[in-house]
């Protein structure tokens, strides 16, 4: 009898099969592999699995307890509504990355050491750029690139961090990070770039809606709420977070309402939910981690119902920019009702999920007393009804009519959205059932009447704003400035200077050869011809032959030698500033295997002293 | 389906118009009678603060994220190209 089999490995090593399949076993594979993950997680018993030791270390591959199961859940919920959505896809490689991915998150959830983490994190962050990258155009491939810098960045502050806290600690568990310290920062840095916390939050709207529509699905689900996850374990209570998270929710609310593009603002919103789990992380009551972990479990499902359902209408139309469409639910009512309860879902209305969880963040600062937290979370709530609520579904399914007539996305899809609708109101209507898996136990009641009518209020006087401000929020045609400028147009900086400095050492290299080495041959060579023409009438033929071959050897020594030298170094610099040039662009395998290659020097030395 | 396209025909618009404007009044009056069992913070005890303070936010978030957007965020689709 095996005692507890890994759920992320299903997935992980069930992906090696995939390619071997096809059509409809296929499928049935790929739902039976999420819902076998499923099983193991729900019937893993609570306690330490999977202990291996390797090079004198404990790596343990599943601490089970009450904080990681009720992720776990979440997440093998999330893979099988993923997998259903994405069905109908027909390359293999797509369906492989997104089981590593997923295989990847439950991997990290249930890590207990730093190492098992740090290993699965990175799994994480290669198998979501390939869901990325196989979008397959040129938005994506760059996006792509940013986003995996950004990713290995982060990745290496971690492994530093780890580094630094075992050399302090001697342990290598991943339990509560003791405050300061660089071990403390660097952990720190790690977690909240996958949390996508400003500023290190814009690969996440950079590279989100340049992602296959499948692949976007996943990728809202898994990076930042495995982060949110380590967050709760390592930093619970940093008064840091409690700012960091708010700035967030404001700032995702900010972006979306200029954006125009349908999924770059979902993106957006990613943030700004993820902000109330981070300000609940920082706050770090029992109350509030609870509503960070409830928060994080509403939010897989209605994030992920939203994006499924604007990926439905992408898929159908083709299009992605707001100003494109209108008046899709003339052909497409049924897409339209899913996407509205994943709307009304993360606006928080009563009877939908995000109601019973939000406000127990909220409510955590209340308790806490921390009245401007309270007063700005509730100003960004109205921010995320305004985006999501009204402007996205208004300009995308009524509005003006773009005449785009279409048809239901597939079946497989509708299911899919069908199934986390339903979730989205079965815990807005039975908040019991997830206030029982919670870290905690829980003392709260979401359906007061004052609550109630709050929150109505809340909602409703933002409509009306809403409309009497239509105008206002028409989409425009614009990008949004966002903190990847210092490395999207830093690079190109870079490139200028760095191709001033070549450019001039190449003209002084040229200068160089020729005054050097090509001026005086031709000179002798000259001067050799001169004393030619004037031996003439001494008739010593034998002179002038010298004469004139020296200076053809000169001239050959000229041609072929210093020319070519002038040449080499020339085609070298120009070699050396292509390479630069593409570096730029993106070909950013270089730079992965360069950090590679230090993490497996690091890696080295760790073991080796 | 029939409500929506109901909701979305010319001619209710101003049926609907109407009964927004009832909803409203009477999510802002309800308020006032509702039974205040914890109050935290001064607001808690205003009635109809919720209906006020999402209306504020609403144009607050409106008129500030769009100057900030066109004085600084915003720049054209090809910037980066």
């Amino acid at each position: 009898m095996i005692e507890w089999v890994h759920p992320g490995a299903i997935l992980i090593i069930g992906a090696v099969l995939v390619p071997f399949l096809k059509g409809g076993i296929k499928q049935v594979y790929l739902l039976l592999l999420s819902a076998l993950a499923f099983a193991a997680i729900v019937s893993s018993s609570h306690g330490t699995h999977g202990v291996v030791h390797i090079l004198n270390q404990e790596l343990v591959f599943g601490r089970v307890d009450r904080l990681s199961l009720v992720f776990g859940y979440i997440f093998g919920i999330m893979s099988f509504i993923g997998f259903t959505y994405g069905l109908h896809v027909k390359r293999d490689g797509e369906h492989m990355a997104a089981l590593l991915y997923a295989g990847g998150s439950m991997g990290a959830v249930f890590a207990g050491d730093f190492i098992t983490l740090f290993i699965f994190w990175e799994v994480m962050a290669f198998a979501s750029l390939f869901l990325v990258w196989f979008k397959g155009d040129k938005a994506s491939g760059e996006a792509g690139y940013r986003y995996i810098l950004v990713h290995i960045f982060g990745g290496v502050c971690l492994l530093g961090g780890i580094i630094i806290y075992y050399a302090n600690t001697g342990t290598l568990e991943f339990n509560a990070v003791k405050v300061g310290g660089p071990a403390f920062y660097m952990i720190l840095i790690g977690f909240l770039i996958n949390a996508a916390v400003p500023p290190f939050s814009a690969w996440l709207a950079d590279a989100y809606p340049e992602a296959t529509i499948m692949g976007a699905v996943f990728m809202c689900a898994f990076t930042t709420k495995t982060a949110v996850y380590v967050l709760i374990r390592g930093f619970a209570g940093t008064e840091l977070l409690i700012w960091m998270g708010v700035i967030m929710a404001i700032y995702g609310v900010v972006y979306a309402t200029l954006e125009g593009d349908a999924r770059r603002l979902l993106a957006y919103h990613i943030i700004s939910q993820v902000g109330y789990m981070v300000t609940g992380i920082g706050i770090g009551t029992e109350m509030a981690l609870n509503g960070s972990t409830a928060h994080a479990f509403a939010h897989i499902l209605y994030k992920g119902l939203l994006f499924m359902g604007v990926g439905a209408v992408i898929h159908m139309t083709g299009k992605r920019k707001l100003k494109e469409l209108g008046g899709i639910y003339k052909t497409m009512p049924i897409t339209m009702l899913l996407y509205m309860i994943g709307a009304f879902s993360i606006s928080a209305f009563p009877l939908f999920s995000g109601f019973v969880s939000k406000s127990m963040v909220v409510t955590a600062a209340e308790e806490s007393h921390i009245a401007w937290a309270v007063l700005l979370l509730t100003l960004a709530s109205s921010g995320t009804f305004i985006s999501l609520g009204l402007k996205l579904p208004y300009y995308m399914f009524f509005g003006k009519d773009s005449g785009i007539r279409t048809k239901e996305p597939p079946l497989n899809m509708l299911i899919a959205m069908g199934i986390a609708a339903f979730l989205c109101i079965a815990i807005g209507v039975w908040p019991d059932a997830l206030y029982g898996v919670l870290p905690y136990p829980v003392d709260y009641h979401p359906y007061t009447a004052q609550h109630v009518m709050t929150a109505l209020g809340i909602l409703l006087f933002t409509a009306l704003g809403f409309f009497m401000l239509l105008k206002k929020l028409d989409p425009e045609p614009t990008i949004s400035m966002d903190t990847d400028w210092f490395y999207r147009k830093g690079g190109m900086l870079f490139l200028k200077i760095a191709e001033r400095p070549v450019a001039l050492v190449d003209a002084f290299v040229s200068e160089l050869y020729s005054t050097i080495g090509f001026r005086p041959a031709k000179r002798i060579g000259g001067h050799l011809w001169e004393f030619d023409g004037k031996a003439v009438d001494g008739a010593v033929n034998g002179t002038s032959w010298i004469a004139q071959i020296t200076a053809k050897v000169i001239n050959f020594i000229d041609k072929y030698f210093v020319d070519g030298t002038v040449n080499g170094l020339a085609l070298f610099v120009d070699i050396k500033s292509r390479i630069l040039r593409r570096i730029q662009t993106g070909d950013a395998q270089n730079y992965a295997l360069v950090m590679l290659l230090g993490v497996v020097f690091l890696m080295g030395v760790y073991y080796f002293y | 389906m029939k409500i929506i396209d109901w909701l979305a025909d010319e001619n209710n618009r101003g049926t609907l118009k109407k009964a927004s404007y009832i909803t409203l009044f009477i999510v802002f009056v309800a308020d006032f009678f509702v039974h205040r069992h914890h109050a935290t913070f001064i607001w808690d005890n205003i009635p109809g603060f919720g209906a006020v303070y999402g209306f504020v936010s609403c144009i607050v978030i409106i008129r500030v994220s769009k100057a900030l957007g066109h004085a600084v965020l915003m720049k054209k689709e090809d910037y980066y190209d």
